[in-house]
């Protein structure tokens, strides 16, 4: 239900039910459970063609041979089906009505789970560490927006990369060849831990938190898109160079394709500080955004 | 080199399997991961019974997503091995003679599978679709309480996976990486 909220003859807000919030967080967590988006399945197929090591080629085959049967047999691309991670954009001239938005996302994501017959990954305490059986509660991630539409994303995400992601507390003066050596350091210790081909979510900037969502937002980013900033996209570029120089290939058995992308992101600083963080994500790089 | 290879495991059978083959497995492994681990090593510390015979078997570091109705499990790709590292060694100590996982693995598991002539396998990261064509057949057998983390008996024909670590303690992904890092 979406409708608008009139006051003296004027539209003063467009009107959001719960009950569509639900429905489209339950259909995105299956959704990108099964299938990836084109930029994905266009890495996969420039993958297959630039590998070199024949070993490496045999992954990337059955990687994709593994999307298509996921896709047709409704059979999720990985077992991990994620922490569900949730972008939401909320318009300022959007009203909420139906219950707490937050209450709803879950609900979306309990249904979606349940019904899609996803993995419950996620323990209620992070030291007592019982499962709470319906992958409940996501890590949502709000923004207040001019507008008069939420958009939201669904990014599960996959530990296995996940626990191979750092935060580094850099120094003004080491720069942007720190900036490197930090991400060169946490793709190398990832390895094969990590699923690779990777995509490489890298923020740099803001505080200790700030520059962590930036890195998580970076993995949401189109495969083969750069930042509009010259020096950024340039980094990038070189950043993807060494990182399939490292060697570490396909499922980290050695071979040219180490990652698909790395996506940078950045953000104002302090004066003392060059905050930089490395979200590695796996070949099963899950992002499906809707616009309500 | 590819190879096609029966459960249970024996000194026999992981003496030709080299680092780097690819191999087929077929018959019963187990699945067990991080919580399955810790029960296993309460037990153990307490000289109880582990709920599994060790001996001869695989161990397959796997949680499943749900099976749809007529399948026999959901997607079943392996979990990051080093997380088990810390259990890995007394296990194989006891009898286990190979492990499925994905990823690095300590110098002491490694120091382990030497001693105990055993194998630590591979399976591809990220490919639990089409690695659950290879299950014909899932059981929970210990643990149910603990959901996609209980022990499960699994039926495999022809599992696909790669020798990383073979029984001279050879590791692929230190040898494989040389040969194409610039």
């Amino acid at each position: 239900m979406i409708g608008e909220r009139v006051e003296k003859g004027r539209i003063v807000m467009r009107v959001i039910n719960c009950s569509e919030i639900i429905k489209n967080i339950k259909e995105m967590c299956i959704e990108a459970n099964h299938f990836l988006s084109e930029d994905m399945k266009k890495a996969f197929e420039l993958a297959v063609k630039e590998e070199e090591s024949p070993l490496g080629k045999q992954i990337l085959n059955q990687l994709e041979e593994n999307l298509a049967i996921a896709g047709e047999e409704m059979i999720p691309i990985c077992q991990d089906t994620g922490m569900a991670v949730i972008f939401v954009k909320i318009g300022q001239e959007v009203y909420i009505e139906g219950g707490n938005l937050t209450d709803s996302i879950n609900e979306g994501v309990r249904q979606g789970y349940t019904e899609g017959f996803l993995r419950k990954s996620v323990v209620g305490d992070p030291i007592l560490r019982e499962n709470t059986k319906d992958n409940t509660p996501a890590v949502i991630h709000y923004e207040i927006v001019s507008g008069d539409s939420i958009e939201i994303t669904v990014a599960p995400k996959g530990f296995g990369s996940e626990n191979m992601s750092r935060v580094f507390m850099l120094k003004p003066a080491d720069g942007i060849e720190g900036v490197k050596n930090a991400v060169l350091t946490a793709v190398k210790d990832a390895g094969p831990n990590a699923c690779p081909p990777m995509v490489v979510g890298v923020g740099i900037g803001g505080t200790f938190e700030k520059c962590a969502l930036l890195a998580k937002k970076a993995l949401t980013r189109e495969v083969g898109s750069h930042s509009n900033i010259a020096y950024v996209k340039e980094l990038e570029c070189e950043l993807l160079e060494k990182i399939n120089n490292l060697g570490i290939g396909p499922g980290g058995l050695g071979g040219r394709k180490t990652a698909f992308a790395v996506n940078v992101e950045t953000y104002p600083t302090h004066i003392a500080g060059l905050p930089v963080a490395v979200n590695i994500c796996c070949h099963v790089n899950r992002h499906i955004t809707r616009v309500l | 080199m590819e190879k096609y290879i029966t459960t249970p495991l024996t000194k026999e059978k992981t003496k030709d399997l080299k680092s780097g083959d690819y191999v087929y497995i077929t018959g019963t492994i187990y699945t067990a991961r991080d919580a399955a681990h810790k029960k296993m090593d309460e037990s153990l510390q307490k000289n109880e019974n582990l709920p599994i015979e060790i001996e001869g078997n695989i161990i397959y570091y796997m949680g499943p997503s749900p099976a749809r109705e007529g399948r026999a499990i959901g997607s079943a790709g392996p979990t990051t091995a080093s997380r088990m590292d810390k259990y890995a060694p007394k296990l194989l100590d006891l009898g286990l003679m190979g492990m499925i996982g994905k990823g690095k693995r300590t110098e002491e598991v490694r120091e382990a599978i030497i001693r105990n002539q055993a194998v630590y396998f591979a399976a591809v990261g990220g490919a639990g679709a089409l690695l659950s064509k290879c299950i014909k057949k899932s059981e929970v057998v210990a643990y149910d309480e603990l959901g996609t983390e209980a022990i499960r008996r699994l039926e495999v024909e022809n599992f696909p996976v790669i020798v990383v670590i073979d029984k001279d303690g050879n590791n692929l992904y230190e040898t494989s990486i040389l040969k194409y890092c610039k």
